[in-house]
């Protein structure tokens, strides 16, 4: 535990690693029509965990996101892979990709496509990658 | 379905996956492996047989047409080479459970091997260059991880070297890439070859083509930028190396193979010519190489340069039968360096040490050791009835045909200077009197010959049996010499 007194960096780190991640959200879920994506908005999370973990330490973020990053990393590959062998169930060629409208209840009618899918497994990998390489570096022995 | 293509580059992605989320238990991921590895084995004979009926099959991913999308082509020769990598695979996984220490194991070995097939099958069977690359990534990604598993002193020493060399290829092959592309403006392999027919300037085409040359030559170890190769190579766990010796090379050169059979045919004087003195020159280097030490896995390591020698004089050469026996010699190659490192990798485990000078009389604990060696060491020089001799038998006779009759004489005293180094290795560490400080492990013996019977089973049918081979290797070399056939199956014009 740090002696130093740093309620400050504490403080505005509560809100501002909520509004990193509603950005990343932005970012993962604006991929598909503006600058954005699952590559981003995973690194913006990262940044968001990162900074938790530097204002308040390994144990109290433990806590709060109990995780292992390092299973992130096979779980993202996966939906990214399955998302794109889906695509045989329906005869169609690999990484084959289709979209629908829906009404949804507050935001409308809106176009979802299954490459939103894809981005996730991106997202979630690359968290899981940035993650772990940062933890097991700060991690010392 | 066009969707078979995908099959061996999805199901070791998806074994690899699902073996990382269960790494820490052990027996079952050790199941599971073997069993995904058989079943791509069955998956990729079966799509070998689908390929020999109906022609290559062509997968345009994402229902994208073929110029713009990117397209998975099986070919035979793409889908032969899947093939001999499933068996090496399946040899390996068999093999690796004695070999690893169980630490090794949990740590993701699984997944790293599995990706590892995944980059080299994805890398045989694209059909679009910039792929090709990022399949280059994925494989040399999962071989770092494998070079340093285990973390030895070592092994962190000759990581880096390897590391670095391939990152700057991998670097130079970007921008050749990028080069290339501001030429004809394309990555698709098909419409570039159909392109660089119609291009005027030929000059700046051959300057990338010799740029591609250097890439690939880096990743199969020529003749001037092999010196990375040997050492990196043994350090690893031997199954570690059967994989790299069996397939990193060899991907370097299928990918020599493909472009200078594809793309690049429009200046043969010049390129193909190229390739035999450099052919040449990685045939003395490499049987020079050795014969100049006494560990025994490092003879074996830089045995692989004189066979990437001999497949570069294949390409050189540019004839029907010259082809046919690279192609010959490809397959044989990757199979009988895969047993031989297994080979060398268990005599190391069992005598304890990799010096020859401190090896001898093995002979008398490990009989059917002994002898698997020395049949390997045949298969590897190119005695009669092995495969090793038909893949040289064809070289030699396209080389007479095109009249290069010093590559031809080179090529013979290789051999002889290739069959003189592993038989070193039979004379000093088998023969002689028994010594009895070794400690007899009948059952690990027995856990490394298995697989190293399996090898040379498929080494000596495909000598044996090559009457039953011959026609579609002959058949791939006619259709390689024939680049319209690839280009018209691609774009469907």
């Amino acid at each position: 535990m740090t002696t130093i007194n740093d309620l400050i960096l504490r403080t505005t780190t509560i809100l501002i690693a909520f509004i990193l991640f509603g950005f990343s959200i932005y970012l993962f879920l604006a991929g598909h029509s503006a600058p954005g994506g699952g590559f981003i908005g995973g690194l913006m999370a990262s940044a968001a965990i990162v900074l938790m973990y530097m204002a308040y330490g390994y144990e109290t973020v433990r806590k709060i996101i109990p995780v292992d990053f390092r299973f992130l990393i096979p779980i993202g590959l996966g939906i990214a892979v399955l998302s794109s062998i889906g695509s045989f169930l329906f005869g169609q060629p690999f990484l084959s990709q289709t979209f629908a409208y829906f009404h949804l209840p507050i935001l409308g009618e809106k176009e979802l496509a299954t490459a939103l899918l894809f981005d996730l497994g991106v997202f979630l990998t690359v968290i899981g990658v940035t993650m772990t390489i940062i933890l097991s570096i700060a991690d010392d022995r | 379905m066009s969707n078979l293509a995908v099959l061996p580059i999805v199901i070791p992605l998806i074994s690899g996956i699902l073996l990382a989320l269960i790494h820490k238990k052990i027996h079952l991921v050790r199941i599971l492996a073997k069993i995904f590895t058989g079943l791509n084995l069955i998956v990729s004979l079966y799509i070998m047989y689908d390929v020999q009926q109906n022609g290559s099959i062509v997968l345009e991913s994402g229902g994208w047409n073929s110029p713009f999308g990117i397209v998975l082509v099986a070919d035979l020769l793409a889908i032969v080479l899947v093939v001999t990598t499933n068996i090496v695979a399946l040899a390996c996984v068999f093999y690796a459970p004695k070999s690893l220490s169980k630490q090794q194991e949990e740590f993701y070995f699984y997944t790293f091997f599995f990706m590892l097939i995944t980059g080299v099958s994805g890398a045989f069977l694209t059909g679009d260059l910039f792929n090709l690359f990022v399949f280059f990534e994925v494989l040399l990604m999962a071989s770092y991880a494998l070079i340093v598993l285990g973390g030895g002193k070592v092994q962190l020493r000759e990581s880096i070297k390897y590391v670095l060399i391939n990152l700057f290829s991998s670097m130079l092959f970007v921008t050749t890439i990028a080069f290339l592309y501001s030429v004809v403006g394309t990555v698709n392999m098909a419409q570039i070859a159909e392109r660089v027919q119609e291009v005027d300037q030929k000059g700046i085409l051959t300057t990338i083509a010799i740029m591609l040359f250097f890439v690939f030559g880096t990743k199969a170890a020529l003749f001037p930028l092999y010196y990375w190769l040997p050492k990196p190579y043994i350090v690893p766990n031997p199954v570690v190396s059967a994989l790299f010796g069996a397939l990193l090379t060899k991907v370097g050169i299928y990918s020599i193979l493909r472009v200078f059979t594809l793309i690049f045919v429009h200046d043969p004087a010049f390129t193909h010519n190229f390739f035999i003195w450099i052919a040449g020159f990685t045939l003395i280097f490499g049987a020079v190489g050795a014969l100049s030490t006494n560990n025994i896995k490092l003879v074996v390591a830089y045995n692989i340069i004189p066979a990437v020698g001999f497949m570069i004089m294949g390409i050189g050469i540019y004839n029907e039968a010259a082809l046919s026996g690279a192609i010959y010699y490809l397959i044989h190659d990757m199979i009988i360096k895969a047993a031989l490192f297994l080979l060398v990798g268990a005599i190391a485990y069992l005598a304890g040490t990799s010096d020859l000078r401190k090896i001898r009389g093995l002979i008398h604990q490990y009989p059917l050791l002994g002898w698997l060696f020395f049949l390997s060491a045949f298969v590897l020089a190119g005695i009669p009835p092995f495969s090793g001799f038909i893949g040289k038998l064809l070289l030699l006779q396209g080389g007479l045909e095109s009249g290069e009759v010093v590559i031809v004489i080179i090529a013979l005293l290789s051999s002889l200077l290739i069959l003189l180094s592993l038989m070193r290795i039979f004379v000093r560490g088998f023969w002689g009197e028994k010594d009895d400080s070794i400690q007899v492990n009948k059952k690990a013996a027995q856990s490394f010959t298995i697989p190293v019977v399996f090898l040379l089973f498929f080494s000596v049918l495909l000598g044996v049996g090559a009457e039953l081979f011959y026609p579609m290797i002959e058949s791939i070399s006619s259709y390689l010499l024939n680049p319209e056939i690839y280009i018209e199956s691609v774009l469907k014009e």
